[in-house]
């Protein structure tokens, strides 16, 4: 493995990358994979806002209708949103705390593939014509009576997807609880470090609670078992405690990373110190804790009953003074701050009010007795996608137009992409704004379509026609990153000009070994502190050129994945084909084999030696 | 990472290191014993509870019972598990997330999933 | 690292399970997937919680008629005992001492395999009753949280006789030592679950 770029043949690229266990290239993965799924999940909701266009449509069908609305959720939420984070966190993250990798480089990369294996699996459903439809909630009576094998893809693809996620979470906290650079304490760790920790530990503690909720739907489904049966003693209610004892963490997964890149995204483009660093820290980390501790408040209207509701009412009310310490923290860090108005930073000053006001219907809708009337009405609907779109997407835009220099070594076209902000800023608010007051004229959500003569009409009309704006928000993102990589003019360390963290102070891209000497940390916003006192390499080195370990790529996390894979069809098919069970102990056979392989086969990594980190030093002019 | 520097313990540091490692396989012994000691008092409790042995009701037994469990569990974590020794800051700070929300979990279970 | 470079009981690290960086990062790795395990067993035992003794109508199965305390005294003395016996194998690990450690593993994972074949024989026998997974609610979720004790008993003989057999002729050192250790980190968890397991489940359900 060179660092010197080389021509080479698409079959070797295509292994390089298969094998690969470098953070960055797997961040790019995780990029690619969620962006796609992104699209997927984007062309679903334009297929749900053509079908409510107008009265009575019959663009698609009821069934095919409730077939799109839950793999768009789905889709959404754990294909694209939460992998597109994952990619930020694997490529940047590291960098900011001064390593050279990940913890476990091999857990990582197959944390990867078992994403995108599981989300593969699950939208292999549309070419078997059994998709899953009982919304992405999947509650269990539903899910138990739907037929053929939809929900069995739900299932088993998010499974496998789960199991990826989870392992990226413990990668993540273990690098930054470990491989910190000397100097980095972690209070003096930046603001999207601190947020991936936090949203690594809600993980650790959020998936085992989904994996043991697909577990009882799979058997229930597929195996004989009666968890949710009640005519066998079961009880549907569990699943849906233990779908949101999960669900409910998992938006705060979500959001907590967002927050983290506007916090970045604010100082540099304030050219400010954080304001209330040690605030935002306390506050990302009670959000994670209070997330856990309110999930009823989504099945208020099961009847808990007013004590266990009064709880999760106030608990859930709770959440909002952490989130608002956030927000003011932002406000005067932008305040009296030298303001440049670039993409990454527009995007920041759109999410503050789209962000509070999905925070606000929030508290609405924790208040349990006016819950009563929103549930289950365009109300939810609008409040979840101010939070998801408002919050979580608006910053997967920015960070993708911050963190591109540095990712993929060139700049995203400034003039297009705030192109892109109006056009789906605008596009957001138009539909989802309305979509409030469709819930107060009561339109129940997840309905196929309505009648005429409602009053709904000119509403939904409305907010086709906003998605419509988002789409091409997002044709002309996609055109930007085409011209810009097509064009590839090459950027230094900081394209930004006032980037605080380390990973500004590296090339763009970064070498595949980072820092060539660990970095010294001497405070918050490290790479600001260096660049004010003159420094112009932009670091402190910590330790003389030596020798670097690296660990070596490997297939087997691809093999092991797809072992996986065949063992879900095996799963699925026991009962229809004869060859289902041999294709299931098959499947589990392969992934085992894999593991012994790996657990067997000694893997020491290599050196990096001296004289080449000295040569790639020098033929950068002593930067690193 | 660099190659692992060796360092060669002297004498009287290794006789110390030594004696420490002994004396800490002695604890453990004892703690071993004190759990096999609960776990038959706690099966005892059972046995004498169903034989309607007076005294042992219902009410005494299953408290008593979840109390050794957790004497039980502190050993293995500390004694067994090594989380009385230094170093063990995080995963103290972790499992103990985790038993909070494993003790949180099956509370809400047994009484807000109802019929 | 160089496999191959020799220590003595010397120069032998204090802290072998932590001496290098990759030993750190599986050494906090584990703990953290283990806080992440209590939550799934938690899961499991709130769902068994929940449905003990649920059935369809006329079900006749219940906690008190069907367990036996004799059969789970003998499983819970196993288990604890092969608590003990990977204690001693980690004392030998601190010692540099690897024969003996191989030796008191190997008694770790007999004593492992007696409790997972007396839990196999418990279960085949509660079929033999009529007592099947798909028999109701209660069967459901009793295998399913006992099973998955049991699937990870069954994981960590696999892991162990690997580990026994892939180092048997290399001896210790700090690329094998944290896994050894790591093991042993697992079986201690499994050992909590079963306090649980043999406390909630079994004595609390002949109570009833």
């Amino acid at each position: 493995m060179s660092s010197v770029a080389q021509k080479r043949g698409f079959g070797a690229t295509l292994w390089d990358w298969m094998t690969t266990v470098d953070h960055k290239k797997i961040g790019i993965l995780y990029l690619l994979g969620g962006g796609f799924f992104f699209v997927m999940g984007g062309i679903e909701a334009m297929i749900i806002r053509i079908q409510l266009l107008k009265p009575n449509n019959d663009f698609v069908s009821a069934g095919l209708f409730n077939e799109i609305i839950t793999m768009h959720g789905t889709t959404m939420i754990f294909l694209a949103a939460m992998p597109i984070l994952f990619g930020f966190m694997n490529a940047i993250m590291p960098l900011q705390i001064g390593a050279r990798d990940v913890a476990f480089p091999f857990l990582n990369s197959l944390g990867f593939w078992m994403f995108f294996f599981g989300g593969v699996f699950l939208n292999v459903s549309w070419l078997f014509g059994q998709v899953p439809d009982a919304g992405w909630t999947s509650y269990a009576s539903l899910s138990i009576a739907s037929e053929g094998h939809g929900i069995d893809f739900y299932a088993i693809g998010l499974q496998i997807a789960g199991g990826g996620t989870l392992m990226g979470g413990i990668n993540f906290l273990v690098t930054i609880i470990n491989m910190r650079a000397p100097g980095m304490t972690y209070m003096r760790m930046p603001l999207f470090t601190w947020t991936t920790f936090v949203a690594s530990a809600m993980i650790l503690f959020a998936f085992p609670p989904l994996t043991i909720g697909l577990f009882f739907l799979t058997f229930d489904r597929m195996f004989g078992g009666n968890f949710f049966d009640h005519t066998m003693g079961g009880n549907t209610i569990i699943w849906e405690h233990i779908f949101w004892i999960f669900g409910h963490p998992e938006v705060y997964i979500l959001i907590l990373p967002a927050f983290g890149i506007f916090s970045e995204i604010f100082s540099i483009f304030s050219r400010k110190r954080l304001f209330g660093y040690s605030s935002m820290v306390f506050a990302t980390v009670l959000i994670g804790f209070l997330g856990f501790m309110v999930w009823a408040h989504h099945m208020f209207t099961v009847g808990l009953g007013p004590t266990a509701n009064a709880i999760f009412a106030v608990a859930t009310m709770a959440i909002a003074v952490p989130t608002g310490v956030k927000i003011f923290n932002w406000l005067l860090t932008i305040w009296g701050g030298s303001i440049t108005v670039t993409t990454p930073m527009l995007y920041a000053l759109g999410f503050i009010p789209s962000f509070v006001m999905g925070g606000v219907t929030g508290v609405m809708q924790g208040a349990a007795p006016l819950d009563y009337q929103l549930h289950d009405s365009y109300f939810i609907v609008a409040h979840f996608h101010y939070v998801i779109v408002g919050g979580v997407v608006l910053a997967i835009l920015a960070a993708v137009h911050l963190w591109w220099p540095k990712m993929f070594g060139t700049m995203l076209d400034e003039k297009l992409g705030k192109v892109t902000f109006w056009f789906f800023f605008i596009g957001f608010h138009m539909t989802f704004l309305i979509q409030h007051w469709l819930g107060f004229w009561g339109m129940p959500r997840r309905v196929w379509t309505y009648m005429d003569g409602q009053g709904w009409n000119s509403a939904n009309l409305i907010s086709s026609v906003g998605a419509l704006f988002m789409a091409i928000g997002v044709i002309v993102l996609v055109l930007n990153i085409i011209k810009t990589s097509v064009k590839n003019e090459r950027v230094g360390n900081d394209p930004w000009g006032d980037g605080r963290t380390l990973e500004w102070a590296i090339s763009s891209p970064p070498p595949f070994y980072n820092f060539a000497q660990t970095p010294l940390v001497r405070g918050l916003d490290t790479f600001w502190i260096e660049k004010q006192e003159g420094n112009a390499s932009g670091l402190t080195p910590a330790e003389p050129v030596m020798d670097i370990h690296m660990p070596h790529g490997s297939i087997i996390p691809f093999f092991m994945t797809v072992g996986m894979f065949i063992a879900g069809f095996g799963a699925m098919f026991r009962l229809d084909y004869s060859w289902g069970l041999p294709l299931l102990i098959f499947g589990l056979l392969w992934t085992f084999i894999a593991m012994s392989l790996r657990s067997v086969k000694d893997d020491l990594g290599y050196y990096v030696k001296k004289e080449d980190i000295l040569k790639d030093l020098k033929r950068k002019g002593g930067q690193n | 990472m660099a190659d692992i520097q060796v360092y060669k313990k002297s004498p009287a540091e290794f006789e110390l290191g030594q004696r420490r490692a002994k004396s800490a396989m002695r604890n453990q012994i004892m703690m071993f014993s004190l759990m096999i000691f609960l776990t038959l008092i706690s099966f005892t409790m059972v046995t004498a509870y169903q034989a309607d042995v007076a005294g042992f009701s219902k009410f005494f037994v299953i408290p008593a019972l979840l109390l050794f469990a957790v004497v039980q569990i502190a050993l293995q974590l500390y004694y067994f598990m090594h989380m009385n020794e230094k170093g063990h800051g995080i995963p103290q700070m972790f499992l103990y997330t985790g038993l909070m929300l494993g003790l949180l979990i099956p509370l809400t279970f047994v009484t807000i999933v109802w019929w | 690292m160089d496999l191959n470079k020799k220590f003595t009981p010397e120069t032998w690290p204090e802290n072998p399970e932590k001496a290098t960086l990759e030993a750190k990062n599986k050494f906090v790795g584990f703990w953290l997937f283990l806080g992440g395990e209590t939550v799934l067993f938690a899961t499991l035992f709130a769902t068994y919680l929940a449905l003990k003794n649920k059935g369809p109508s006329g079900f006749e199965f219940t906690t008190q008629g069907l367990f036996e305390l004799p059969l789970v005294l003998v499983m819970t003395m196993l288990l604890l005992t092969s608590s003990l016996t990977s204690v001693y194998a980690m004392y030998h690990l601190k010692n540099y001492d690897f024969k003996k450690m191989q030796l008191w593993l190997a008694i770790t994972a007999l004593l492992g395999l007696g409790f997972l074949m007396l839990e196999v024989y418990e279960f085949v026998h509660y079929v033999s009753l009529g007592f099947t997974y798909d028999n109701s609610a209660f069967s459901s979720s009793f295998y399913t949280l006992v099973g998955t004790h049991g699937f990870h008993v069954a994981i960590g003989l696999v892991w162990i006789t690997l580990l026994i057999f892939r180092n048997a002729k290399r001896g210790l050192n700090l690329y094998n030592a944290p896994k050894y250790y790591t093991f042993s980190l697992y079986w201690h968890f499994i050992d909590v679950v079963w306090v649980f397991i043999f406390t909630v489940v079994y004595l609390m359900g002949v109570i009833g």
